[in-house]
């Protein structure tokens, strides 16, 4: 198990004929994923590397039977390509693109109340279940499959942790990058909640950052349904209030979203908080030790 | 992006939001002239406003009342120059080189209106509070109910019936009600379609010949939006930034500075961030925040490096790359071309990982440069520290 992806993830890539969507679908493919497809409007019919291309997703949706898609459109256009994938109802969306002003996805998140799909990102790395699939634009090799569950706001950090936790002779269950926008599709207690069901996750990794108030919000669920054990590192504690730390979502505004709130509501709640970006994998040991 | 409270002024009055008479004035002269002309036309007193990029100018000094057109000139004289210091400019200050003058107004009440992003609910919300003048975060935090508000649905965007529900609950007065209505429904119109992340009228006042005024605006814009508005860019001004943060932004690099000694150079917003916290763990202060991206080029690198080094207070480097799209090999070139042509004597720590890792390493080595190689983030951190620190 793992989750959302798996060995029979059928993936359609949004933008395959640009420079990025080709190496990273390559890359995906590389890894193991069922990579079925393209998306470019008016190149349908061709072949790109090997892959049919179709006009629309839901002409590559019909003959291939995605049920994922990943979108790596300039910022300008990947709105609307998150809206066209909702519209033809691929199961999981995975939004790469950093850079989506933010009015359009209000209308993105508008519009999808209430429907199929679930979205990932944007601003993301992606998602992998490490031997069965991989989407996004993650380097393949530090990831070792195993039994924790990973989730983060941060690309690279994201890496950092799957790396720890590789080293130590562990490994991934799925390692899930959620994005550093304002608005997301999948948010912290999403992924936890998926986390907190797979059999196959025996405890988890929880990588926040400064601002808004999600990591509170995964500390309440935490407390109230997960038993497992989660380990938890916030970024940004020597951040400058006011100040928008690269990510769009990273910035103490009006004194609230700082690290030191988010790590005593974490602590709360029962989490093993590690304050050195450095010790994660050594903290999740402890923690599992502890436990046995 | 942020913006002055002139040019903020000046958006929200072509949709139609009141907004005093005023005109923005680089000199003294120009202070007087423009004071005479709003008094001619029949203020009675004159407000001169610095015009900084930070809010509590009036408790600093910067915002002061004239009842003629003599004072305002001399007190023009006095605040253009001057280093305004406020609790959000840092005890540095800033300079003020810009006046917005602006025309007084009989004060009935003073209110507050905002409208923001809320994160959690993924939608734009409407906010308002009787506490005008007051900071929204400080009357959060004495009493949460005090502030009143209102979701937008962005299916339909804020609709009036949800401007009366502000209107009273503000406590508006009848004859008060039809003005804050059509004030609040131009005052959204303007944050949708200027793509703006924060707009706040603090304070929105009524006077007591019966009209509604937006006393101060703070307008902020979505950054990732501004690709849509070639005038908004028009209304940066670079003399409000750091020097060093202006020259990184031309090549599209995240460059905060800060005032450690330790500077750092790191892929990822959310790595770069944690740098800094491993490096105040190991007992140093970070000399900036610097983002290089997933996809840094060799000629972006050199620009990242230069920018560095340009900050004196920076004793050691700390190099801190986990490559994903940013493959190590590309950042290793860069970093030995950038410390050639820079001529760099500060000693450089590096901590390098994932896609072609080894091959990054090897042409480390091969430069013949002095870089000290650290294994992991804890070690590197500590190596840097004591390097920074002369040890």
């Amino acid at each position: 198990m793992s989750i959302l992806v798996d060995q029979n993830t059928r993936l359609i890539v949004q933008g395959l004929t640009g420079r990025e969507g080709t190496f990273h679908a390559k890359a995906c493919a590389a890894a193991g994923t069922k990579v079925v497809g393209g998306v470019t409007p008016g190149k349908g019919g061709t072949k790109h590397e090997g892959w049919p291309i179709f006009n629309t997703v839901s002409d590559a949706v019909a003959a291939e039977g995605a049920t994922a898609t990943v979108i790596f459109v300039p910022p300008p256009f990947a709105a609307d390509a998150i809206l066209e994938a909702v519209d033809a109802e691929v199961p999981l969306i995975v939004c790469i693109t950093e850079g989506i002003p933010t009015r359009d996805m209000v209308t993105v998140w508008r519009y999808m109340e209430g429907k199929k799909s679930r979205l990932i990102g944007p601003n993301c790395p992606g998602i992998i279940s490490p031997g069965k699939c991989k989407i996004g634009i993650m380097p393949a090799n530090i990831h070792r499959p195993g039994n924790v569950g990973i989730v983060s706001r941060s690309g690279t950090l994201t890496y950092e942790a799957v790396h720890q936790i590789s080293q130590l002779g562990m490994g991934q269950s799925t390692a899930i990058g959620i994005g550093g926008d304002p608005i997301i599709g999948t948010n912290f207690v999403d992924a936890l909640a998926l986390f907190n069901a797979d059999p196959e996750t025996e405890s988890i990794i929880m990588i926040g950052e400064i601002g808004g108030n999600a990591e509170e919000t995964a500390a309440e669920y935490i407390k109230a349904n997960v038993k497992k054990p989660v380990v938890s590192f916030i970024a940004g504690q020597t951040a400058p209030p006011g100040r928008r730390m690269g990510h769009a979502g990273a910035i103490i505004s009006g004194g609230k979203g700082t690290a030191e709130e988010k790590f005593k509501a974490l602590k709360a709640a029962g989490v093993h908080i590690v304050k050195s970006p450095a010790l994660m994998g050594e903290t999740l040991v402890e923690a599992l030790g502890a436990r046995k | 992006m942020k913006i002055h409270e002139y040019q903020a002024k000046a958006i929200l009055s072509k949709y139609g939001v009141a907004v005093p008479r005023g005109t923005m004035v680089e000199s003294r002269e120009a202070a007087e002239r423009a004071a005479k002309d709003l008094m001619d036309a029949g203020a009675t007193g004159v407000v001169v406003k610095a015009q900084i990029h930070a809010g509590g100018r009036g408790m600093g000094g910067g915002v002061k009342l004239a009842k003629t057109y003599a004072q305002a000139s001399e007190l023009a004289g006095k605040i253009l120059g001057m280093q305004l210091i406020t609790h959000q400019t840092g005890p540095e200050g800033k300079k003020v080189r810009r006046l917005l003058m602006e025309e007084t107004l009989p004060i009935a009440s003073e209110l507050y209106l905002g409208i923001v992003l809320d994160r959690a609910a993924s939608r734009p919300v409407f906010m308002a509070s009787k506490s005008g003048g007051m900071e929204i975060e400080q009357v959060a935090a004495k009493d949460p109910t005090a502030i009143i508000k209102e979701y937008i649905d962005p299916a339909i965007g804020f609709q009036a019936f949800q401007a009366r529900k502000i209107a009273f609950a503000l406590g508006l007065k009848p004859e008060f009600v039809g003005p804050a209505v059509k004030f609040m429904l131009a005052l959204y119109k303007a944050y949708e379609e200027t793509d703006a992340s924060l707009f706040e009228i603090n304070p929105f006042i009524t006077t007591t010949d019966g009209r509604v005024f937006a006393l101060d605006a703070k307008v902020n814009f979505d950054d990732n939006a501004l690709y849509r508005h070639p005038e908004e860019r028009e209304l940066r001004d670079i003399s409000e930034e750091d020097p060093l943060e202006v020259e990184a932004s031309k090549y599209n690099l995240n460059y905060i500075k800060l005032d450690g000694t330790v500077g750092c150079m790191v892929n990822g917003a959310g790595l770069a961030m944690a740098t800094m916290d491993i490096i105040k763990f190991a007992g140093g202060e970070p000399a900036n925040f610097l983002d290089v991206g997933g996809g840094a080029s060799v000629d972006q690198v050199t620009h990242a490096f230069e920018i560095l080094l340009a900050d004196k207070n920076v004793k050691a480097v700390l190099i801190n790359i986990f490559g994903g799209i940013l493959r190590v090999d590309t950042l290793a070139l860069g970093v030995v071309e950038a410390a050639r042509k820079t001529n760099i004597q500060l000693p450089i720590v590096l901590r390098l990982e994932g896609t072609n890792v080894e091959k990054g390493r090897e042409i480390l080595q091969e430069s013949g440069l002095n870089f000290i190689v650290a294994q992991t983030m804890k070690d590197a951190a500590e190596k840097v520290v004591a390097a920074a620190a002369g040890r």
